[in-house]
């Protein structure tokens, strides 16, 4: 599914808001199609647009300043992607070019579904975040190396910490589902002794 | 090696070492609800993902349907919930697996009517994206909550990767006394250690009082679990069990039954089976028991006080004070249903305390049965006359009024006990002040109009 993320290097955009909610990443009237394609133009209609009909842009916004343009890792405030659990915000920030958010803290589902989406959520403390989003501003680059789960920006390097699984899923550039389904031998060869030991629970 | 029940079950749907910890885990049922159900079949379609087994997976419509008696079929109580009833419809058909919509003679709470239909039996795996599904180790199933995305998880695959949890066992021994239950219990147990004091663990209830249960009791004795914070909760079972499924329609049938039955007698905690930790309780230390605050762990007899230590978040919005004694606080409302107390058993202790009597002027009564076949037998012995007589609402099956979806509810600042799992700030609705308690004791205070002991309300055939 997702690209496998080893180390990546790329322009940092800071959105120094706390509380960035769900809603405000994928407003709900971007949401039209059925389908997780096409969303990365409503990213954060809201904010980047003058207007949702005109689709000019709004020149303070970060994402359409010339150095942030490109972005491809996001530097946000406490709690961000809280509120609903649509995952149509990760999808429209997967689709921007988005690989990784460093920020304080992150809604819990809104973390899970970037794993599942090949996006790195990175916490780390506020005086760090901090100090990168200070970096960034001043043009200097930074650099994941997600198996050494490690940062750098500036001369400077952060440690973070990351459950083993996410990283395996996240290196690997795996899915969840499709990791369990790499496993469809052993789940079938379970079903098969199953059904034999216990036919009641498959019915006829 | 001695194993608990629960060792017994995680064994017996291991399927492999799923890696940092975590074993993957055969699913033997999923059971979805129309509030995330069609999101999750709809996310699952995008992605070109079909159901592994649609046999085996249901979708009910319990959460946001309209409780309204006589209710239209895509009627929701949730202002724009429409739509994920005509949505779900529309998925589960599309994906080939069971539905049991608001019109069928068997919708009703998903775990109240897993049981009914005999979907959780013995040793069966189930999950459902409700926190509550826990309800249904008390038929010794191993059924947990998970969220939306592993629903779709379990549905694409028949499998979920779970780290196993950690082992209590809660007993509670001797007997519970005249009008003390299962909710009682729970909140008992809560308020003594605390709303997490099953953190991530797998429970088991034993002993005494818990054989002495019958199934529906045990169904509200774990559907409470989740309050503790467990990973879920199971009771080994027993002949009650057995008699209670039998017959139902997705049991096994005469040629399997015995087959089954045989395999489930062997579902029991084995003698020297070791746990992490063990809680022993004397049951005939339990009251009626009733929350005060905006947590589970808030709670203390009927006849007892606010304490003087409690917090003062919880004391704010609750509008009491330390030290006030609970059964003189008036209310203004009560409902009566949900996964936890929505049963005919919870309807009759109700109706035991209402029959003969009325509501107190000014409270605002509600009864919604669990399940359709709840309403039928409830109404086939004349409880909605009782109840309707009493001055209580009569409603259709759903979950109603036991969380808060937008649209109807009780008006902010509204005190109201009520028969629910949960008195979360905001759970019955903007500033809606949720005491928890038993049927009976929910009864009891609708008639005396403030908080009131239902040992005080003998039933009016026994008093005249
Ligand atoms: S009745 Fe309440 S707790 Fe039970 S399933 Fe419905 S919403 Fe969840």
């Amino acid at each position: 599914m997702a690209s496998p993320f080893t180390v990546h290097e790329g322009v940092a955009a800071p959105l120094m808001l706390d509380n960035v909610d769900t809603d405000q990443i994928i407003p709900s009237r971007e949401m039209k199609a059925v389908s997780r394609d096409g969303l990365s133009v409503g990213l954060f209609a809201g904010w980047r647009y003058v207007s949702a009909e005109s689709r000019e842009p709004q020149a303070d916004f970060v994402l359409n300043k010339p150095a942030f343009r490109d972005a491809s890792v996001l530097i946000a405030g406490e709690n961000f992607g809280c509120g609903s659990s649509r995952e149509h915000a990760v999808w429209a920030l997967a689709e921007f070019g988005i690989r990784a958010i460093v920020a304080k803290s992150f809604g819990a589902i809104f973390r899970d579904n970037c794993v599942r989406n090949g996006i790195l959520p990175i916490g780390l403390p506020s005086e760090d975040v901090q100090a990168i989003a200070v970096q960034a501003v001043s043009g200097a680059r930074v650099c994941i190396d997600l198996p050494d789960q490690t940062m750098t920006c500036g001369d400077h390097q952060y440690a973070f910490d990351i459950d083993a699984y996410a990283k395996r899923l996240l290196v690997g550039g795996l899915d969840p589902i499709g990791l369990t389904q790499s496993r469809s031998g052993e789940i079938s060869a379970f079903l098969d002794r199953d059904r034999a030991a216990r036919p009641w629970i498959y019915g006829s | 090696m001695a194993q608990t029940i629960f060792d017994k079950l995680w064994q017996a749907h291991r399927i492999a070492d799923a890696g940092d910890g975590a074993d993957l885990i055969a699913i033997d049922r999923v059971m979805l609800h129309e509030r995330t159900g069609g999101v999750a079949l709809k996310s699952l379609a995008e992605a070109g993902q079909p159901v592994l087994a649609p046999e085996r997976a249901f979708a009910i419509m319990d959460h946001i349907v309209s409780f309204r008696a006589g209710r239209g079929r895509d009627e929701s109580r949730s202002p724009g919930g429409e739509t994920f009833i005509t949505q779900t419809r529309a998925m589960a058909k599309a994906a080939g697996i069971h539905l049991i919509d608001t019109d069928d003679a068997r919708q009703g709470i998903v775990h109240v009517v897993a049981p009914e239909l005999g979907l959780a039996v013995p040793g069966a795996s189930i999950v459902c994206p409700d926190s509550h599904t826990c309800s249904l180790g008390a038929l010794g199933a191993l059924a947990w909550g998970i969220g939306s995305s592993e629903a779709e998880h379990a549905l694409a695959t028949g499998a979920l990767r779970v780290t196993k949890p950690i082992q209590k066992r809660v007993c509670f021994n001797g007997h519970l006394g005249t009008g003390v239950t299962a909710k009682d219990a729970a909140l008992h147990l809560i308020s003594l250690h605390g709303s997490g004091g099953g953190a991530r663990a797998a429970i088991e209830f034993a002993g005494s009082a818990v054989e002495a249960m019958d199934i529906e009791a045990r169904l509200t004795l774990c559907n409470l679990a989740v309050e503790f914070a467990a990973f879920t909760a199971v009771i080994a079972p027993d002949d009650k069990v057995f008699a209670y499924l039998q017959g139902r329609p997705y049991a096994p049938d005469n040629e399997l039954w015995s087959r089954a039955e045989a395999s489930w007698r062997a579902l029991h905690t084995d003698d020297d089976a070791a746990f992490d930790d063990e809680i022993e309780i004397d049951a005939g230390d339990i009251a009626p028991t009733v929350s005060w605050g905006t947590s589970p762990e808030e709670a203390v007899p009927v006849t007892g006080h606010v304490p003087s230590d409690a917090r003062p978040a919880a004391l704010s919005y609750m509008g009491l004070s330390a030290g006030a004694k609970l059964d003189q606080l008036p209310i203004d409302g009560v409902f009566i249903g949900s996964c936890t107390n929505g049963r005919l058993s919870d309807l009759r202790a109700a109706g035991d305390v209402l029959r003969g009597r009325q509501v107190a002027e000014g409270v605002r009564a509600i009864c919604v049965p669990g399940s359709q076949s709840v309403l039928r037998a409830a109404e086939a012995e004349g409880l909605d006359k009782v109840f309707r007589q009493a001055g209580f609402e009569w409603g259709s099956p759903g979950c109603a009024m036991c969380f808060y979806a937008g649209g109807e509810t009780f008006p902010p600042g509204a005190r109201v006990v009520s028969s629910t799992n949960r008195n979360f700030e905001g759970r019955q609705g903007p500033g809606v002040r949720t005491h928890l308690a038993s049927p009976a004791t929910v009864a009891a205070s609708a008639v005396a109009g403030r908080i009131a002991d239902a040992r005080m309300f003998a039933p009016m055939d026994a008093v005249s």
